[in-house]
């Protein structure tokens, strides 16, 4: 076996040294994000997106063919980073997307970047990159970690909420949404908790405070299935309609089916829902529904839009993917057909966005459906763009 | 007052969840002396196995009687074929192989049932809350669990003490040689017990699956747990493990409850909030230093051990 | 010391080279990615090495081995972040941290055994995993990037994946080769008849606990080292280094690679590494193969890799 084994090994660093000479007839694009683990459908979703994105333009940009290279990260920032240098340094790829979790994205950018490969980040807010490290190698299709919290803040003033409790995980996404909800909230804070992420599942001990508390509002961040687990438990405590939930990021099309009753009526802010009106998005929810038989997430919305942003970098330049400063040229006009409608990128490279108010109601066939009410901001930039040196 | 009462319950509840699974952990390292890391994959499986039967079936009640038998069996079938071997091996060769199985299940359970997840929708009876003092209303399903645990602790603990079987389970933690050398079979005491840890890790995984849903990698979180409860009430003890993962869960909830607020007197809140966090998670590790510090057994080690 | 020539040192021998001509191969392939996965495979053989010591020696099957890594590369990490870069003066100071944490951990777990041993060493490292958490500033759990490496001040450059290759080769020689020494030593006998049984060697009057606590400091000192190489390698430090799952990577990479041999961690780190890197590039889902593979060795691959050569060894 030992023999065995070191062949094994050795075939796999030929395998790996190996790499097809042939990078400039096809545009490599690479995808980083998750695809085992508990939150692997979060991933799919991405993927999926990716799939119909490219079908719809002909899997062509700029004249030549395109291959994409899904990697898994594990949702664990190492082997985020492990991936994205094996993507710029073995696969050679011209391009890297995906990345739904901030502290990935933070371990995973600087080999990207440091190789002049175009980062287009899809989902993770980390405010570093809309701010202070922003970088003319990083474009973003989502917004800033501090953006939907804000929104929410403002909601719930406008609701008349002068008394609430704060709930996250500990970690720096978690930490980023309540500091940026804090400063638009002007009521009093009763509580804040930070539960053990990704541990800890339980949080009856978290809802008992809130339930003790004199809160007239609740404002959480728990995505994936942290969202749902938090939610359920908290209605088995009946406190739903005593003490009403506002949150970002909970409610998406993949904890709606899940939640069942349990959603309906939880307020939240976000950047875009399956029922915005621009025809972009008509024709992506519908072909999406069709093919995969679900309603797409505002995370498979966003990299569709990656995707496209993509495309209009290279188709920019031709299909000459050495001109570098002409794709960046090209992706900074952001001349797509965003699923978001106008779609615009500010300086920092990252987007100009709408924010609405979203709430679930029962759906005419029986299951569930996630629409828009109202629009909580226009415009909305992060507060750390202004940290940007970028023109 | 209320609130403390409040979480008092919710530690009690926590702690016999857990103690459910650390039953099953301690009797299997106690009679067989085997490290199995996959216990945390049995809790796990016990709860799809009710999700999906729950769906098969409509009710949730069904649903979890139905999970167990197959749970036992899967156990039975795990043991037979994966574990048989590692008996007569030494810990390190048995962590090393349930952690194999625990990689293995993860995957499997992935493939099989999708990588969405699942939930189980309590029936309308449990859904709503019980009124236990005035001004506590406590959700009836958490309050089922409690009984439910403690159901499973007087059954344990009039098995362990009270029946034959009971004796030969107490009398192989102490030597095991001399139980076999008394012509029991060995081997079937060996399957049974570690059915029937299968089955109670299966109950622990489907009482918690309403209140967290199931998902994969759900068993390892609470394994650790378990692990340090069994080590802080001795091995082989189920006993210790009752007492253990009681002060487990309302060591861990008490921190959890209070601590932000203690350290808000000092630090800006989320700081605070962020600290208590990281303390609480390590209070439960100190006290099992100090415990093992103190006594080097456990707290109720299994005499001649 | 004859120069016969066994299956033991040729297999050796062609490996260490392998190693050596590495940076030539990714140079002529044009491929730097297999570079810094060599780094990799060499910074875990150092890290696999110290277990070695007194995992595959000394039968301490401590699950809190990780944290040293963790210490090391924070401090690289943390230092790093307010500004000072020199190797000098971080490098000391890492292992030096590295040595005194491990004399805490072990004057307070060797007093246990078996399974008590295993939890309190892992009780241990979690703690450590945890204040790494809470290190708000730091990045707490997601981890602090280094914005630069460490600095000697000339050479050998660690910005240089070639130089930065070939300073983690020679290190992991110079502690193989420690360990030989070590090993072989009074000190070594000591830590291995304590293995095999404790109140025999107490009663030919070791104490030995004095001498299973030096090893354990060693072996953390080395642990620590081999941070400091992976915090410079990834150019990033973060809490998940220190989980106990990790301390579970490396009981792995001991065992496979052959416990108590001295290449075997070399062998270990190298098969577990390139197995996940092929595995995971033929499927998402490659922990299915790895975790019955992990188990058939275990009951069938007596003494690891190493072993399986020294039983070819023997039979011809």
């Amino acid at each position: 076996m030992s023999m065995r084994t070191l062949f094994l090994a050795g075939a796999a660093m030929v395998a790996l040294g190996v790499s097809p000479a042939l990078a400039q007839s096809e545009v490599k694009i690479g995808f980083i994000t998750t695809l085992t683990g508990g939150n692997a459908n979060i991933g799919q979703d991405m993927r999926d997106a990716v799939e119909l994105a490219l079908d719809h333009m002909g899997r062509k940009m700029g004249g030549k063919p395109v291959k994409v290279i899904y990697e898994d990260d594990d949702q664990k920032p190492e082997v985020g980073k492990q991936k994205a240098e094996k993507l710029v340094q073995s696969d050679k790829v011209d391009f890297v997307s995906g990345f739904i979790w901030s502290n990935v994205l933070l371990a995973s950018a600087k080999p990207i970047t440091d190789a002049k490969v175009f980062l287009v980040n899809a989902n993770a807010g980390a405010t570093q990159f809309v701010g202070a490290q922003c970088n003319p190698y990083f474009f973003s299709t989502s917004w800033g970690n501090d953006q939907m919290p804000a929104a929410m803040g403002e909601l719930m003033n406008q609701k008349g909420v002068t008394r609430a409790y704060a709930i996250t995980g500990n970690y720096a996404a978690g930490r980023d949404m309540v500091q940026g909800w804090q400063n638009a909230f002007k009521g009093q804070v009763v509580g804040t908790d930070l539960t053990k992420w990704p541990d800890q599942l339980d949080f009856s001990a978290e809802i008992s405070k809130i339930r003790n508390s004199n809160a007239q509002g609740v404002f959480f961040f728990f995505p994936g299935a942290h969202g749902i687990q938090f939610i359920t438990q908290y209605n088995q405590a009946g406190l739903k309609d005593k003490i009403p939930l506002y949150s970002v990021f909970a409610i998406d099309e993949l904890s709606i089916p899940l939640l069942k009753d349990n959603g309906v009526g939880v307020f939240q802010t976000g950047p875009w829902t399956a029922d915005l009106p621009f025809e972009a998005n008509q024709k992506f929810v519908a072909d999406f529904k069709k093919r995969f038989n679900k309603v797409p997430t505002f995370y498979a919305a966003q990299t569709y839009d990656a995707i496209n942003l993509i495309a209009s970098g290279v188709a920019g330049v031709k299909g000459d993917l050495k001109d570098k400063e002409g794709i960046r040229a090209a992706m900074k006009k952001a001349n797509i057909q965003s699923v978001r409608g106008p779609f615009k990128l500010g300086p920092n490279q990252v987007p100009v966005l709408d924010i609405y108010q979203q709430v679930v109601e029962k759906a005419p066939d029986g299951g569930y459906q996630q629409l828009t009410v109202s629009t909580v901001l226009k415009d909305s930039v992060s507060a750390a763009a202004s940290a940007c040196k970028m023109q | 007052m209320i609130l403390f009462i409040e979480q008092i319950l919710n530690g009690v509840q926590i702690g016999l969840l857990l103690f459910l699974l650390a039953a099953g952990l301690t009797l299997v390292f106690g009679i067989m002396d085997l490290v199995n890391l996959a216990h945390g994959s049995l809790y796990m499986m016990g709860a799809y196995f009710a999700a999906v039967l729950t769906k098969l079936t409509g009710s949730f009640f069904l649903g979890a009687l139905l999970a167990l038998p197959a749970a036992l069996l899967l156990g039975i079938v795990v043991e037979v074929v994966a574990l048989r071997s590692l008996y007569s091996r030494d810990h390190l060769d048995q962590v090393l192989a349930t952690f194999g199985l625990i990689l293995f299940f993860n995957e499997a359970a992935q493939l099989v049932f999708g990588v969405a997840g699942m939930t189980i929708p309590l029936p309308e009876a449990l859904q709503g809350q019980i009124q236990i003092l005035p001004g506590l209303p406590y959700p009836t399903y958490r309050f089922v669990v409690v009984a439910v645990g403690l159901i499973c602790a007087l059954f344990l603990y009039w098995l362990v003490a009270r029946t034959r079987v009971g004796m030969l389970i107490r009398a192989g933690a102490s030597n095991r040689e001399m139980v076999g050398a008394l012509g029991i079979n060995i081997a079937r005491l060996y399957t049974l017990v570690f059915g029937l840890g299968a089955a109670l890790a299966a109950l622990a995984g489907l009482m918690a699956a309403p209140i967290t849903t199931v998902r994969v990698g759900m068993g390892e979180n609470i394994l650790i747990l378990a692990f340090v409860v069994i080590v802080i009430g001795g091995i082989g003890s189920v006993r210790g493990a009752f007492v253990a993962a009681f002060l487990v869960g309302l060591l861990d909830t008490v921190g959890r409850a209070f601590l932000p607020d203690i350290l808000t007197l000092f630090i800006n809140p989320i700081q605070a909030a962020s600290l208590a966090q990281g303390l609480s998670s390590m209070l439960i590790y100190i006290l099992m230093a100090l415990v093992l510090v103190v006594r080097p057994a456990g707290l109720f080690p299994a005499p001649g051990r | 010391m004859a120069l016969k020539l066994t299956p033991t040192r040729v297999v050796a021998a062609v490996v260490l080279a392998g190693f050596a001509l590495l940076p030539l191969y990714a140079e002529i392939v044009g491929n730097s990615f297999v570079l810094s996965l060599g780094t990799r495979i060499l910074v875990m053989a150092l890290a696999a090495a110290s277990l070695n010591l007194i995992l595959g020696y000394g039968g301490m099957v401590s699950f809190g081995h990780a944290a040293y890594l963790g210490v090391g590369g924070y401090v690289v990490g943390i230092l790093a972040y307010h500004g000072v870069t020199s190797a000098w003066v971080q490098w000391p100071i890492a292992v030096g941290l590295s040595a005194v944490v491990a004399l805490v951990i072990g004057a307070l777990s060797l007093r246990t055994r078996g399974l008590y041993f295993i939890m309190i060493t892992l009780a241990f490292a979690q703690m450590i995993h945890y204040v790494g958490v809470g290190l708000y500033d730091y990045g707490g759990d997601d981890g602090l990037t280094l914005n630069a490496r460490s600095d000697f001040g000339g050479l050998p450059n660690l910005d240089s994946r070639p130089q930065f290759y070939y300073l983690c080769f020679a290190l992991l020689l110079v502690a193989l080769y420690l360990m030989y020494r070590l090993v072989g030593s009074r000190f070594g006998q000591v830590i291995r008849g304590s293995k095999s049984n404790d109140a025999r060697m107490h009663a030919i009057g070791f104490p030995t606990m004095r001498y299973r606590l030096a090893a354990f400091v060693i072996a953390g000192a080395v642990c620590g080292l081999a941070g400091v190489l992976l915090a410079n390698q990834a150019d990033f430090i973060s809490p998940a280094t220190m989980h106990w799952t990790r301390s579970g990577d490396l009981i792995v990479m001991v065992v496979l690679g052959g416990m108590g041999t001295l290449m075997g961690p070399v062998y270990g780190a190298l098969t577990v590494l390139a197995l996940e890197e092929s595995l995971s590039s033929l499927t998402h889902y490659w922990k299915i193969i790895f975790g019955p593979f992990l188990v058939l060795v275990v009951l069938f691959g007596r003494g690891g890799i190493a072993g399986l050569i020294s039983r070819w060894e023997r039979r011809k």
